[in-house]
């Protein structure tokens, strides 16, 4: 290796290296982190809303074939929600846009990551993988007023 | 090197194994077009033509991204393997592989076009396609696997016959592409094999869905390095020579197709990052070694870099960034350099917004959002898209003795598809990002359908620049078809039956090192390397997934009794 590709080699590193912190930094600093697995957790088959205290909550998501159980949820602002996911049927998606809730409904596995709703407004919750014809209608709402 | 002769057999057997996957890429490519028409919401119905969105989409994914590649870099391999090593792979096996690829091919397009395997190209469960679906993915596979040992042979003995003599680096190239293909494609093959086929066919009622897809993916992310491998090998070795320099270090070039082997396989977990049933630490664990694979990639760009800036002075570059443009952009005779150059610079953003897909919890934005497809078509769609287009010319030239014809027009596709492309792909990106666009979704149907109470007004305007992007991608397949269709309806003017690479001699040349041209030690890590990052993952699924299930038809929610 000569000078210029040492340095070259260096500074790429060292790049990658900014960034892989800066994702480690989000992850245990702001706790910004992907859903692991879950085991605690009874596989349910009924898609509902439970409160577990003040501003605190537990949406309990069923994905099927076309569309999520609970299609409309409404919050108070400032809402801290546990969020989980099972698949009644095939793999599905479940993104709520413009949050970080971004997760997958795999039959036999249950998907799990809270959120605090801080802003008010409609926020969408999607179908974002393929789950046969009626996947482009499968859009659910959570309403925070 | 001189330009070496081919027996007839061989030519013949080259020319299949390349035009076959192309002739198909026109059927891929206008439903590429379809779609960018329907997610620009201009098709605001659920299927055209007789070919249903999802339907086509299948036939998009499964050939644009299995068949066109894998048979066109095999059909390269057989080349490559005659032309540096000297000696053909034996015909009848070459041909076993061929014969099998297009018949598993026949099959899985035969149910696709039925509709019995509206799957997409990555066929989860427990979504059921027809069982010759599968069964037609797997001859491909194994035919592919054919070729490749039908050259173990041929190098074997080329070693013995040039003892002390390093192997080529093109060859180093498209063993390690081989090598790292034979080792992704046992984790699909195990899926298929295990799970999936027997399922198909009734012997197995119900399916383990986490563990299909944990097997998937161990396939499905190195399957993008056998993608771009031959395209790096026409990078390092055809590029710095078609703009008329050297390659800038031929150990830097061979380290980084060595480090592909090790690097690529254990990472396909940052597919599956946001998915229940895997634990953080494993997600962790894959995220860092696919930053690892950021390493070659840096080594390539400084390298690749290095060698144009040669080149650019040679052709009288002075000032510091001067060199850039005195490249052979526009020379028509030189059409093949526009081809890997235009999609190497895509590739820079390409390679960036992988970075990004890969960085862990920054995934969660970008998931399966249309940011992925815009990503990955500035990887596969264009670097490799274009690099494997331009080899077929290439070769089909050579091989024929046809001179290629409309060679101006054949300049102008590279660039034509990368605007297409930039538009297409940034429109994508941005809206995915911003609005959570979902990928694979007829759009046209609801989000971007005036009429339905799902739209969404404020997608317009980037609807509107992927059909544009969409419509200049088109274009530029037409021009390319017709420069194809212009040659091969053209007479010979040499007899052909020859294949001679430009290759590009290096500045600073091989050291000699042996782990530089030996592929055991490499393959040693990865094993090791597989045996950690999977054996957690399936420790993960194993500990926290429950039940199987049965099989689903795309069009209805009642499971397939
Ligand atoms: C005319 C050029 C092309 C156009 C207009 C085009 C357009 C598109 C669009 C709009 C999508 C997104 C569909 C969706 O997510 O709903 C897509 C997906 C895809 N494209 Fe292309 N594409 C082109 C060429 C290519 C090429 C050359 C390749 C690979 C060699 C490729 C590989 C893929 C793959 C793998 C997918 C994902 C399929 C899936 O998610 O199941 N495309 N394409
Ligand atoms: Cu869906
Ligand atoms: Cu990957």
């Amino acid at each position: 290796m000569d000078r210029s590709e040492k340095m070259a080699l260096s500074l790429g590193i060292l790049f990658l290296v900014i960034l892989f912190g800066a994702v480690l930094y989000a992850k245990s600093q702001a706790g910004v982190d992907l859903p692991g697995c879950v085991t605690d957790v009874e596989p349910y088959s009924e898609g509902k809303v439970d409160t577990l205290g003040d501003k605190r909550f537990q949406i309990q998501y069923v994905a099927r074939m076309w569309l999520f159980m609970p299609s409309e949820v409404r919050l108070p602002v400032g809402s801290e929600v546990d969020i989980y996911v099972v698949s009644h049927d095939v793999v599905h998606g479940l993104h709520i846009v413009g949050t970080d809730i971004n997760l997958m409904a795999v039959p036999g596995a249950i998907a799990y990551k809270r959120y605090k709703f801080d802003k008010p407004g409609v926020y969408y919750v999607r179908c974002h993988e393929y789950c046969g014809v009626g996947h482009q209608n499968m859009e659910a709402k959570i309403i925070v007023e | 090197m001189q330009a070496v002769k081919v027996s007839a057999g061989f030519k013949k057997m080259v020319l299949a194994t390349i035009l076959f996957p192309t002739i198909l890429l026109i059927l891929g490519l206008y439903h590429g077009v379809l779609q960018a028409y329907y997610r620009g919401g201009l098709i605001n119905d659920t299927s055209f033509l007789g070919l249903e969105y999802y339907q086509g989409l299948t036939l998009h994914g499964v050939i644009n991204a299995i068949v066109f590649t894998t048979m066109v870099i095999v059909g390269f391999g057989h080349a490559l393997i005659a032309y540096f090593l000297r000696k053909e792979p034996n015909l009848k096996v070459a041909w076993l592989s061929f014969w099998l690829m297009v018949i598993g091919v026949v099959m899985a397009a035969w149910a696709i076009l039925s509709g019995k395997a509206t799957v997409l190209y990555t066929f989860y469960a427990p979504l059921k396609a027809h069982t010759l679906f599968y069964l037609g993915a797997t001859l491909l596979i194994i035919g592919s696997w054919i070729a490749f040992f039908s050259w173990i042979p041929v190098l074997r003995q080329w070693r013995r016959e040039n003892p002390g003599k390093p192997v080529p680096l093109a060859v180093i190239g498209i063993f390690s592409t081989f090598i790292v293909w034979f080792v992704a494609t046992l984790g699909v093959a195990a899926e298929v094999l295990i799970y999936l086929l027997p399922w198909s066919m009734g012997l197995m009622k119900e399916v383990d869905v986490p563990m299909t897809r944990l097997l998937f993916w161990f396939f499905g992310h190195p399957l993008v390095y056998f993608w771009l491998l031959p395209a790096y090998i026409m990078y390092y070795v055809f590029m710095p020579k078609l703009a008329g320099g050297k390659l800038y270090s031929e150990d830097a070039a061979r380290l980084v197709f060595l480090l592909f082997i090790v690097f690529s396989i254990p990472v396909g977990v940052h597919h599956q990052f946001t998915e229940p049933g895997l634990s953080q630490s494993t997600k962790m664990l894959h995220s860092l070694l696919t930053f690892a694979v950021a390493i070659p990639s840096l080594i390539t760009a400084f390298t690749l870099a290095a060698s144009l800036e040669y080149a650019g002075r040679q052709r009288g570059a002075t000032s510091l960034l001067g060199w850039m443009f005195k490249q052979p952009f526009f020379d028509k005779n030189n059409w093949f350099f526009a081809y890997l150059i235009v999609g190497l610079i895509i590739f820079i953003i390409g390679g960036f917004t992988g970075v990004v897909n890969a960085s862990y919890n920054v995934n969660l934005i970008v998931h399966n959002t249309a940011w992925i497809p815009g990503h990955f078509h500035m990887t596969v769609g264009a670097p490799v898209a274009l690099a494997l287009m331009a080899i077929v010319l290439y070769l089909y030239s050579q091989l024929t003795g046809k001179e290629i014809k409309l060679k101006g027009l054949a300049l102008l596709v590279p660039y034509l598809w990368a605007l297409g492309l930039i538009f297409m792909s940034f429109a994508m990106m941005y809206n995915g990002v911003v609005h959570g666009e979902p990928r694979r979704t007829n759009l046209g149907l609801t989000y971007l359908n005036p009429d339905s109470p799902l739209f969404k007004p404020e997608w317009v305007p980037y609807g509107k620049m992927v059909i544009i992007g969409g419509t200049l991608l088109g274009i530029a397949a037409i021009i390319y078809f017709l420069v194809l269709f212009a040659t091969m309806f053209s007479k010979a003017t040499s007899e052909g039956g020859t294949i001679s690479f430009p290759v590009a001699e290096s500045l600073h040349g091989f050291s000699g090192a042996r782990w530089l041209d030996s592929f055991k030690p490499w393959i040693i890590i990865l094993v090791v390397l597989i045996v950690l990052a999977y054996g957690l993952a399936i420790a993960d699924v194993l500990s926290s997934t429950y039940g199987t299930s049965p099989g689903y038809s795309p069009v209805s929610p009642v499971p397939i009794q």
